[in-house]
């Protein structure tokens, strides 16, 4: 009898010791923020902008392509024949800075942007349940030149800013969701048609099917358009598919302009009749500066 | 009468075994400084991180030690492949720490010089856990400094390789872990 207590005790200290030991270890770790990573693949959705940055020293270049609508018909090979183009290239001034420069054919624009993560969702208890990020970009419709223009056009007509606030939050492994209150000024702008500042509101997720492919998707609803204005809100469904430092965008989508004033004020495709662009993203990432 | 001395007996013998137990586990030491690399060397290009944010605990007593590495705290030179290692194959979200608990023997406290260790225990990494032996050496000088090199096999912890990413990523990494201990006060 007693030596069997003794025993029972003796297992009982013995097998707990080592567990003790990594509980010990849980309370004294000290707790760092546990910031969520990876909420979207990119820092494209479809047309529009993720809240994600590119990490410190990372470089990315960004080939982006936009077909003809699919409606133009065989003659066009559904869009084939056409293409809209934005070469573009971001970098990673710090993990939560990142600035950018592009050029998109279509309209000839060119475009700069600064974007900066204020906050960051962080896992577990506490912290942030979302990410934002602050995004701003300026473009120069280059088209018409001078001379061809139907008016006396000077640089500042060609001007256009947009600002945006990225919310997004990781819901689980799979599911990403953004919201995205935006406004766009135009310097100069048909008034019959469109006010010069518009504000948006933009929806959009990620659903990823397996580990390296993932569905998306994005609509952008204006507000107070005016009866007469001829465009569409822009609306996008895509594949993303992550092959180590790259990512593909397969998409399809009503607008063919791949800055923001072009996609979110100028869309002029009707999605439901056919007016769908095929196109793709594609982004390489180089590091520049190594982190350690 | 009988019953009383047998839970009297009982209170003593439980009472005594606690402070053999406590004085059976002796002195605590805990990690200091850590660092946990791994290396990996594969066709396109080599990966390699650093972890200095580990923590370690070790009864010089019993031989019992535990560590535990944040997954998160891995460097990489590059951030897209810190994203990589956590969002795809170590799953840290879902799986935040590795960690390792077990027994250290062929120790001496009063022994000079690198001595050679055998760490026999469980190693759990990506949610999955496998007894493991890990041999390493320990020093016994102000503190206490270990260091172990061991290889881990990825399937075995079932972290799996995208098919379109094989070609970087070697089947196995070799992990380097380095702890320097001092005294654990409560």
């Amino acid at each position: 009898m007693k030596s069997s207590i003794i025993l029972f005790f003796a297992l009982v200290t013995v097998s707990a010791q080592s567990q003790d030991l990594l509980a010990e270890l849980d309370k004294k770790t000290p707790s760092t923020p546990d910031y969520v990573q990876a909420t979207f693949k990119s820092t494209r959705l479809v047309n529009g902008q993720t809240m994600e940055t590119k990490g410190k020293g990372a470089l990315e270049f960004i080939f982006a392509h936009r077909f003809g609508p699919i409606s133009s018909g065989a003659y066009e090979l559904y869009g084939l024949d056409q293409a809209y183009v934005r070469l573009g290239l971001e970098y990673g001034i710090t993990d939560r800075l990142g600035a950018g420069f592009g050029r998109n054919s279509e309209d000839k624009t060119m475009d700069a942007y600064l974007r900066y993560k204020v906050l960051r969702q962080q896992s577990g208890g506490g912290g942030s349940p979302v990410t934002v990020t602050a995004f701003g970009i300026a473009a120069v419709k280059t088209s018409p030149r001078k001379e061809d223009a139907t008016y006396d056009i000077q640089f500042e007509d060609r001007l256009s800013y947009t600002g945006q606030f990225l919310i997004a939050r990781k819901f689980n492994q799979s599911l990403s969701i953004q919201l995205v209150p935006t406004l766009v000024h135009k310097n100069t702008v048909d008034r019959s048609i469109e006010p010069n500042n518009q504000a948006l509101i933009g929806f959009g997720g990620r659903l990823k099917l397996t580990r390296s492919v993932a569905l998306t998707t994005e609509y952008y609803y204006r507000f107070d358009v005016p009866d007469a204005n001829p465009y569409y809100n822009p609306i996008g469904f895509g594949v993303d598919i992550e092959t180590g430092g790259h990512v593909f965008q397969l998409v399809m989508t009503n607008s063919r302009g791949l800055t923001e004033r072009a996609y979110l004020t100028e869309t002029n495709g009707d999605f439901f009749k056919g007016d769908i662009h095929l196109g793709f993203n594609v982004t390489r990432t180089f590091q520049l500066k190594k982190q350690k | 009468m009988v019953p009383k001395t047998t839970s009297l007996m009982k209170f003593i013998l439980f009472g005594c075994l606690l402070i053999v137990s406590s004085h059976a586990s002796g002195q605590k030491y805990i990690s200091e400084k850590s660092s946990v690399t791994f290396f990996s060397k594969a066709s396109i290009e080599d990966i390699s991180a650093r972890n200095e944010k580990s923590m370690c605990l070790l009864d010089t007593g019993t031989g019992d030690i535990a560590f535990s590495i944040p997954i998160k705290e891995f460097l990489f030179e590059k951030s897209l492949m810190q994203e990589h290692f956590n969002e795809k194959y170590m799953e840290s979200d879902k799986f935040p720490k590795s960690t390792f608990q077990g027994k250290l023997t062929g120790f001496s406290m009063t022994g000079t010089g690198s001595q050679p260790v055998v760490a026999n225990g469980k190693l759990t990494i990506h949610g999955v856990t496998r007894d493991v032996e890990v041999t390493g050496t320990f020093v016994m000088d102000q503190q206490i400094i270990m260091a172990a090199k061991f290889v881990v096999k990825l399937e075995d912890y079932q972290v799996k390789i995208p098919q379109l990413l094989w070609k970087n990523i070697a089947e196995s990494v070799e992990v380097s872990v380095d702890f320097t201990l001092k005294p654990y006060e409560k």
